[in-house]
């Protein structure tokens, strides 16, 4: 029985980071006490209502896994949750796995829903689900970003409860490097038609440029299209790249990672074309087209130029 | 220096799967196996690793069945040195822990300076062992790296963050490192190195003496996701295919206004 959960929450330069919302969802929807831990700062806190323990980023910084662990136990230790609870992020999945040693408990990673006695997991590149038990008396769990509903900010403020450890850092956190910037922005586009490993070479790019300047849109990439540096990182759609949310998104030749869809499943409408049926982009698509993506995309491209 | 890289051998994410007859697991009878994509960019480091510092010795580690010694010796070929196959054929039904604390069973007394892995397995997607593994050893870990290098025993690495932000870090060693798409461009094997790969040390232990911890977490069931009710599937020939898309997208959006 699931009686009261900590939520942990993150911190980027300086700025609570939005998905606590999703977590604060999670919790919601299980009706259950809620307290939420955060490194960070006092004027940009989430608003719930219940306790708050909170480190300072100043001293305790955004990466230093060692000593937010510490943070967490001494948290854990007043609070006594069933559950910890973590978006599967950069921050998540690195922290995570810390706790549930420390505490000799499992964790269960990229929860996607509950099940009875359990959770729901993806797995192989989310072609299946898994649903997994466990058999520890507290339990540590990722949340993947998207799979639960966000709680819009209330009014309410919570109890603020200062925390703090002496633990030093294993690892040295130098600061920032920013993202490239400049080149096109994808969330502007009306259309975006992507391209994924299924085009299979650097020259079938054009094919997809071609097909997206009929549609009068852009086109992007996934990501191991631009990990092989066939097209620049300013394209990738994705968890590490854009979001968008186009009136049409054409996927090519993508079989649908969650890194992939967390950027593009909002979109209004959404093609998909891939010679495999089982694709998970077919979750998601309102139209699966199941052909090899370099007979059709040219035929498709032509067609709509003589419209 | 003494580098460890650890190693899965998973099924080729293009395959048809089927779900096996206890419901708990895959079928793995027609399936294609191959190196984990994420370790591919952990073996490429290690050599790598091993290539700048010349003097070093790396071992590449896997858990499974006889199967997966193919998968090893691909890494032999790439340039690992030698190769320790813990022989266990109900590795699939571990858990991060359970394969954790196997590796550092065996790991520990090794004393190794750097350790890489990939940051989860394409299968269970965990993301969980190589961290696990460094917290059981007490060494600093640093997860999902984009950028290694490495001077004076000192790691210098860049994590990667949503939005493609990156995140500096340093580390004195010895170090676990997990390893993201993107961090090198992994080699293929030539083939005199497939060749030499044949006459290294390919070491099997039994799991038996290694298992110190019990399982955390079961998996209940291994199911397939419901398709998005409403979505349409079409299938035919090309012009056939383009026609009927574009009448649905003329209903459907205004992208064709």
């Amino acid at each position: 029985m699931i009686m009261k959960v900590l939520l942990v929450a993150e911190s980027r330069e300086g700025k609570l980071l939005g998905n606590i919302n999703e977590l604060l969802g999670f919790a919601k929807n299980l009706a259950v006490e809620t307290a939420v831990f955060l490194v960070g700062k006092n004027d940009s806190l989430p608003k719930f209502s219940g306790r708050l323990y909170l480190a300072p980023v100043e001293k305790h910084l955004e990466y230093n896994p060692d000593g937010h662990k510490a943070l967490l136990l001494e948290v854990v230790e007043k609070e006594h949750p069933d559950l910890i609870v973590f978006a599967h992020s950069s921050y998540g999945w690195d922290l995570a796995p810390r706790l549930a040693f420390a505490l000799k408990v499992a964790q269960i990673s990229e929860v996607v829903a509950l099940a009875d006695d359990g959770f729901v997991v993806p797995a192989c590149n989310s072609k299946l689900r898994r649903q997994v038990k466990s058999l520890s008396p507290r339990t540590v769990l990722t949340l993947q970003a998207g799979a639960f509903p966000t709680v819009e900010n209330g009014a309410s403020l919570p109890e603020v409860i200062p925390v703090d450890t002496d633990t030093a850092p294993l690892v040295g956190f130098a600061g920032y490097e920013a993202a490239a910037q400049g080149g096109v922005d994808l969330s502007k586009a009306s259309v975006v038609v992507s391209a994924g490993r299924g085009i299979g070479k650097p020259e079938n790019i054009a094919m997809i440029a071609a097909l997206a300047q009929a549609l009068g849109g852009e086109y992007g990439a996934s990501r191991p299209v631009v990990d092989a540096e066939w097209v620049e990182h300013n394209r990738q759609v994705g968890t590490t790249g854009q979001s968008v949310a186009p009136k049409l998104y054409v996927a090519c030749g993508i079989s649908g990672a969650i890194q992939h869809l967390a950027g593009m499943k909002k979109s209004e409408f959404i093609v998909a074309v891939n010679t495999d049926r089982d694709a998970p982009i077919g979750e998601i698509a309102d139209v699966l087209v199941v052909a090899d993506l370099k007979q059709f995309v040219p035929v498709m491209t032509e067609k709509l130029k003589a419209l | 220096m003494k580098i460890l890289v650890c190693i899965k051998q998973v099924p080729d994410m293009e395959s048809k799967f089927k779900i096996a007859g206890d419901g708990k697991w895959y079928d793995s009878a027609d399936l294609v196996f191959r190196m984990n994509e994420y370790d591919e960019y952990a073996v490429e480091q290690a050599v790598r690793l091993k290539e700048q510092v010349g003097s070093a010795d790396v071992t590449v580690l896997s858990i499974g069945g006889d199967r997966v010694k193919e998968t090893m010796k691909k890494a032999l070929a790439m340039g690992c040195d030698r190769g320790v196959h813990i022989a266990d054929n109900q590795a699939w039904a571990k858990d991060p822990m359970v394969i954790a604390g196997i590796i550092a069973e065996y790991a520990g007394p090794e004393s190794f300076s750097c350790i890489f892995t990939g940051m989860q397995s394409q299968d269970r997607g965990s993301a969980q062992t190589g961290v696990l593994l460094a917290e059981m050893l007490g060494l600093p870990c640093v997860t999902t790296i984009v950028d290694f290098s490495y001077s004076d025993g000192r790691f210098t690495v860049k994590r990667e963050l949503e939005g493609g932000i990156k995140a500096l870090v340093n580390v004195q060693g010895p170090a676990v490192f997990t390893c993201q798409l993107g961090l090198n461009t992994p080699r293929y094997p030539t083939l005199p190195n497939i060749m030499k790969a044949k006459k290294k040390e390919l070491q099997s232990l039994p799991v038996e003496h290694l298992q110190k911890i019990a399982l955390h977490q079961k998996t209940e069931r291994l199911f397939f996701p419901e398709k998005k009710s409403g979505g349409l599937v079409l299938e035919g020939d090309a012009a056939d295919l383009a026609d009927r898309l574009i009448t649905i997208l003329k209903q459907k959006t205004a992208v064709l206004a």
